[in-house]
């Protein structure tokens, strides 16, 4: 067990080192840097101005040498100057960072607390019309893209409240926060139960097709039991590891999101720091969400190898 | 070659399926929802391969006189600020949603095929090695690598295609690599090797043919993300460029100012986008039920 969870743990670490390189190397195949961008704008070449501030932000250095200063300075804590706001990037990135935890917070509670129950009632009745109204609004939900959900909400509220949920100055109270992002997080977290609710029904189907949920029903114990006591308890264990797979499908839900809603969060940050090309706030920004998923998904497989004990590492 | 017959099959299991049309009632009968799918999907094709058929303007011409014109007349799903005609925009837009969508999943399984077969079959070390690589390319959410390859590529329709297509390939690749596996043990390819078949022949002929039922389905599957995406990225302004009329750019160039004014311009183009992916899932569940039962849900 110590074993296994020593070795995922160094995956997971070449996992992280793997990705750099493919961030670092794919925002460098990037035909054009922010100096080209900035010139561009202006609208005149100085071949030496252009050099000058080229050398200034270390993009005449080569690309190993480029890379090495990125992962030195991210061990210690410096993760560059950005470039557009010239701030150091750590002081962009950060602040953002709390509203799009809450959002993502919200949005996870959403798609739990709707996508498990349904998924289960609909894995119970089984080819009634129930479980295929269930199916179809939760394909329907797959199909929805979340902007557009958003953009309806909005619309909604402007044409029939005159009034538009969006996220302006930091409210005063948590509450009002929380509430006003709740609007944003359910258009998110609607798809995210979407998903949730089909991978709990497969996960129960499989759960009551086993021999002994036929024991069980053999012995006598009623419908409620069974499906409750014996089928749920086994199937919320895959379930966990759709938590795993849901960090990665929330993530892009959030980027189109908080464009949408106008939320301050850093989803909304790295679409506007790539059109920039601001490389530090990009690559750090990417690093940090892939950050997120492999260390959650590495969170998923130590739950999984500590509560399901018919599983054997060594 | 082991191929399941499905026409035998589906006569074990005592369906009628003598003809052509009365093995389509089957299928309608046995897979309704798939049967919608199906449908939701020729008719989107067919108005991407017709469009110049069905509509009576051009997507990209300028009317002032038609500026925010309300549905209805000779504009009947409205006009855009600048006067062009929605409906010609929106069957205009089903032919850029169908390109990426079957370019960029064809593209990303036509790589993943090749990984995942040649992962399989090999194994040993280039196995372990590509196997490592895949894991790098899934820890980032599909969106954000599409963005990345987008910007990194810059804007424009086959670049929007391969910048969808490289997050698609790590999934086939693994579904394949495992397919493969299995196959690989199978008597019939020890059968191959006993005759003196070479790897490569075997490889293509035998295993390759074996892995289309969840190639079918993956692929289905893909279709639909794959047109999401492109929407998501060209409403954030990363995907399909000027003067392209696409689903998703239309969601933002009407976002915020028209939303009051024109709200037409808001529903439809999502109203497209949604009808369609749900007819791909519709019909990628169904074809997962049919050719790949082991994966029922």
């Amino acid at each position: 067990m110590t074993g296994y969870m020593i070795r995922r743990f160094l995956l997971m670490i070449l996992t992280l080192v793997g990705m750099s390189l493919l961030i670092f190397v794919m925002l460098r195949i990037v035909p054009g840097n922010i100096v080209d961008i900035l010139f561009d704008s202006a609208g005149f070449i100085d071949p030496e101005e252009k050099a000058r501030l080229e050398a200034e932000l270390g993009l005449n250095l080569p690309i190993m040498t480029q890379y090495w200063h990125w992962i030195s300075g991210l061990l210690q804590g410096d993760l560059g100057y950005a470039y557009v706001s010239e701030k150091p990037a750590i002081d962009e990135i950060l602040p953002r960072i709390p509203v799009t935890a809450k959002l993502a917070a919200l949005a996870l509670f959403f798609s739990v607390a709707f996508g498990v129950p349904l998924g289960v009632i609909s894995a119970v009745k089984q080819d009634t019309w129930l479980d295929y109204v269930l199916r179809v609004i939760s394909l329907s939900g797959l199909s929805l893209p979340s902007f557009w959900l958003g953009l309806l909400v909005l619309t909604a509220f402007v044409n029939w409240f005159g009034w538009i949920p969006i996220y302006t100055e930091k409210p005063d109270t948590l509450w009002k926060e929380l509430w006003l992002l709740s609007i944003p997080a359910a258009a998110v977290g609607f798809r995210a139960s979407a998903l949730i609710m089909r991978l709990t029904r497969s996960s129960m189907l499989e759960v009551m097709r086993q021999d002994y949920i036929r024991t069980a029903r053999a012995k006598g114990a009623s419908e409620h039991t069974v499906n409750y006591d014996h089928a749920l308890r086994n199937a919320v264990l895959p379930v966990i590891t759709i938590i795993g797979i849901e960090a990665a499908f929330l993530i892009g839900g959030l980027i189109v999101t908080e464009t949408v809603f106008n939320i301050p969060g850093v989803a909304r940050f790295l679409v506007e720091a790539i059109q920039w090309r601001d490389y530090p706030i990009v690559q750090n920004l990417v690093m940090f969400i892939a950050f997120i998923v492999v260390f959650i998904n590495f969170l998923v497989d130590m739950a999984y190898a500590i509560l399901d004990p018919r599983i054997k590492y060594d | 070659m082991a191929i399941i017959d499905h026409e035998a099959e589906l006569e074990k299991a005592g369906a009628n399926v003598t003809g052509r049309f009365s093995s389509l009632m089957y299928f309608i009968r046995s897979y309704p929802l798939g049967a919608i799918g199906a449908l939701i999907v020729l008719v989107f094709v067919l108005t991407a391969v017709f469009a110049d058929f069905i509509t009576a303007f051009d997507p990209t011409t300028t009317d002032s006189t038609a500026s925010l014109a309300k549905p209805g007349g000779v504009h009947p799903l409205g006009a855009d600020f600048m006067g062009r005609d929605m409906w010609s925009r929106i069957v205009y837009g089903a032919r850029i949603s169908l390109i990426v969508g079957i370019g960029s999943a064809a593209l990303g399984s036509f790589f993943g095929v090749i990984i995942g077969l040649a992962t399989g079959y090999i194994g040993g070390w280039f196995d372990l090695i590509m196997q490592r690589v895949i894991d790098i390319m899934q820890a980032l959410p599909l969106l954000v690598m599409a963005l990345l390859m987008a910007a990194a590529l810059g804007p424009s329709l086959i670049n929007t295609v391969i910048a969808i297509s490289i997050p698609l390939i790590p999934q086939t690749a693994r579904v394949i690599r495992a397919n493969t596996l299995a196959l690989r043990e199978m008597p019939f390819i020890e059968a191959s090797k006993a005759v003196g078949m070479s790897e490569w022949r075997i490889a293509v002929q035998h295993i390759l043919p074996n892995t289309l039922a969840p190639l079918i389905v993956l692929g289905t599957a893909k279709l639909g993300s794959a047109i999401l995406t492109e929407a998501s990225l060209s409403f954030l302004g990363l995907g399909i460029p000027e003067p392209h009329p696409s689903w998703g750019r239309m969601l933002s160039e009407s976002a915020a100012e028209y939303m009051r004014t024109a709200p037409w311009l808001v529903i439809f183009p999502g109203i497209a986008i949604s009808l369609v992916v749900f007819g791909t899932n519709l019909l990628g569940d169904a074809l997962r039920d049919i050719l790949d039962p082991r994966q029922r849900a």
